[in-house]
């Protein structure tokens, strides 16, 4: 059960924040890291600088909620209860692999917490969680719907129809733009009119605010608030949240487009050092939250390593999970 | 059996699979009204609106909002309103519906009807007449119904909505009225499984959808003129009964494909391939296509008639097919 925090800000509930920001930042590095060793299959697109809107937004959800993520998922898989070892097995595409080494990064799912999978269509999702909702509706079950975003995605087609849809049915989703600057390598901002992803949904008849996406107290309120807003039956609500994406697009993108000053001014806003010194105020030693970043990097190690020696994936997995009927293999080779 | 049109025999197929099963829903637009072409009137008054709903015209969120609803444990019927409609969601259709179940490693299925009403129908031009449904064969993950009798319409109906696979469902718009006996009884027809349409010895045409019933035409045409063709309507497109078709085309050695899609890449290039890859050596004569050419379809009707292909060509092509002989057999 979800323990909201209290007035006085709950220690408890930020420091299970700062743990779960710091998970998130270990598993990012430590894929970037098999990037280099060139482990990872394909592309990845690393969440780093965008933690408290990870943590912020899924420790407010329960597991039945759904949760449909992007490209830049991994931080949102993790936070809504997924194993990193088997998501970074399907990083590396080995068995035992979240999607059994079918999907990879932009695919990474896990059903069993209510994770129906990230997404490597830039604001497919939003129509799909915006389904989900509806079947929540039809099935008159309790749970929500929850769908996050990137800002390029509000330039798509589907951000208005699904929107759109959510409203005219008054579905219980909560929508989440992260807008961390960037549409891939192009700023956002030049390549959007008007004033975004909240005046946009507001427009629509849709409840929307914009954030500071990077404090932690800021996303954990917010959505607290919009969440159970949504489960009284209220409709949809979007966030937007603003935050910076602090690496590249890929894994393998210098992001030499952007100027290293902004870079390093961008740093300073780092969420993960903007909880740490909300708990130090707090009174929580910078020993322990040091510690849950060793404790983090230890985890993710580990996890690494399994990973690294697991073996592929059998040869019959190409062939199953394709559909019911018919034989895949039929007029091939 | 009873007498009943193919929109009708769609109609009853739908309303028994609402009433057996509370999580089976239908959305589009102007479903309320009953359809487009009425195939849901009378369905709002007994499920209400939220099972016979309307939808805004955003066929991306129609059909991406039915995929979710579908991974969320519903079965939505999603109506395209016109199958050319339905390329506003190719996304939502070819990379997020069919390819979920694979690319989740199985821990999502999307089950859910993409009825698409497709074909030439009164002068409705080139974005409201086209034939897609080969397309839909060449994407893993979707099967792909085309049913030409009202018995077809209800029976493969009833079964695409229990499917666990995502279908996409052609209805022929110039057989809506077409009437024909429908069992009883709440008979499931299985995919994969062709029907015989009529019996013969000379040559095999292999046909669907509406265009079967200008295929039937032809072969009785041809009986007239002392040819004895096999007519089979393959009802489903992936899969398909290749056997049937194999069988038939071993007895009878010779093989005619006939579709109102456009020739060039249609289905029935796979099923020429097919057969000659398995059976080249019983082929008396070569595997012919009576198909249509590569242009949009026209709106003066002696325009769009060039497009059609008419019984009057399935003959002339079988009676050639019947007068060649490679003399492999």
């Amino acid at each position: 059960m979800i323990q909201p925090p209290n007035q006085n800000i709950d220690k408890d509930w930020f420091l299970e924040h700062h743990i779960m920001m710091h998970r998130i930042r270990a598993f990012e590095e430590t894929a970037a890291r098999a990037n280099q060793d060139k482990l990872v299959l394909g592309a990845i697109h690393l969440s780093i600088g965008q933690e408290a809107i990870a943590s912020g937004v899924c420790k407010n959800l329960m597991k039945e909620d759904f949760l449909l993520s992007t490209h830049r998922g991994h931080g949102h898989t993790l936070a809504k209860g997924a194993d990193p070892e088997a998501m970074m097995l399907e990083l590396l595409g080995r068995r035992g692999g979240i999607c059994k080494g079918k999907g990879g990064s932009m695919h990474i799912a896990d059903a069993s917490v209510g994770m129906l999978g990230a997404n490597g269509v830039v604001a497919a999702n939003i129509n799909i969680a915006t389904g989900a909702a509806h079947a929540i509706k039809l099935k008159r079950e309790t749970n929500i719907s929850c769908c996050i975003f990137g800002d390029g995605a509000i330039n798509r087609g589907p951000f208005l129809e699904g929107l759109n849809w959510s409203g005219v049915f008054n579905l219980p989703v909560l929508f989440v733009c992260e807008n961390n600057g960037f549409a891939s390598t192009t700023r956002t901002d030049a390549m959007t009119s008007g004033e975004g992803a909240a005046a946009r949904a507001r427009s629509m008849g849709i409840t929307a605010t914009e954030v500071d996406g990077n404090d932690i107290i800021s996303v954990d309120e917010i959505t607290r608030e919009y969440i159970a807003n949504i489960r009284n039956g209220n409709g949809p609500h979007l966030i937007s949240f603003n935050t910076y994406r602090l690496h590249g697009h890929t894994a393998s993108d210098p992001a030499s487009y952007r100027p290293a000053a902004e870079v390093e001014t961008a740093w300073k806003e780092d969420p993960i050092e903007r909880c740490s010194e909300l708990l130090s105020r707090l009174g929580i030693s910078r020993k322990i939250l040091n510690e849950h970043r060793k404790i983090a990097l230890e985890e993710m190690e580990r996890v690494y390593k399994t990973a690294k020696e697991a073996p592929w994936p059998s040869d019959d997995n190409a062939f199953s999970d394709v559909q019911d009927l018919g034989d895949p293999r039929e007029g091939a080779f | 059996m009873v007498k009943m049109s193919y929109a009708e025999a769609a109609k009853l197929a739908l309303a028994e699979e609402m009433r057996r099963d509370p999580l089976v829903w239908a959305i589009g637009e102007d479903l309320g009204r009953g359809g487009v072409f009425g195939q849901y009137l009378g369905l709002l008054d007994e499920f209400g609106p939220e099972r016979i709903s309307d939808a805004p015209i955003s066929e991306s969120a129609i059909m991406g909002a039915s995929v979710g609803a579908a991974m969320a444990g519903t079965r939505p019927v999603v109506e395209m309103r016109f199958a050319d409609f339905a390329l506003c969601a190719v996304d939502e259709l070819i990379n997020q519906a069919a390819k979920a179940r694979y690319m989740l490693g199985g821990q999502v299925k999307v089950p859910m009807v993409i009825r698409e009403p497709m074909g030439m129908w009164r002068s409705s031009a080139a974005q409201h007449s086209q034939s897609l449904e080969s397309w839909y064969t060449h994407i893993p993950g979707l099967v792909v119904a085309v049913p030409s009798t009202p018995a077809d319409n209800r029976g493969l109906l009833k079964t695409a909505i229990r499917s666990d696979d995502p279908v996409v469902y052609l209805e022929h718009k110039n057989i809506w009225g077409y009437e024909g006996d429908v069992p009883e009884d709440e008979t499931l027809i299985p995919f994969g499984k062709g029907r015989l349409e009529k019996e013969g010895d000379d040559i095999t045409i292999v046909s669907w959808s509406a265009q079967m019933h200008i295929a039937a035409n032809a072969a009785t045409l041809l009986q007239a003129e002392g040819i004895s063709a096999e007519l089979i309507d393959l009802r489903t497109l992936w899969p398909w009964d290749r056997q049937m078709v194999f069988d038939s085309v071993e007895k009878t050695g010779r093989l005619l494909i006939t579709h109102e899609s456009v020739s060039v890449g249609g289905f029935g290039a796979e099923i020429a391939a097919t057969v000659a890859e398995q059976l080249f050596s019983v082929l008396k004569s070569p595997i012919t296509r009576c198909a249509a050419p590569r242009v949009p379809i026209s709106y003066a009707p002696p325009l769009e008639a060039k497009i059609r292909v008419s019984s009057e060509q399935i003959v002339e092509a079988a009676t050639k097919s019947v007068a060649v002989s490679t003399g492999f057999k």
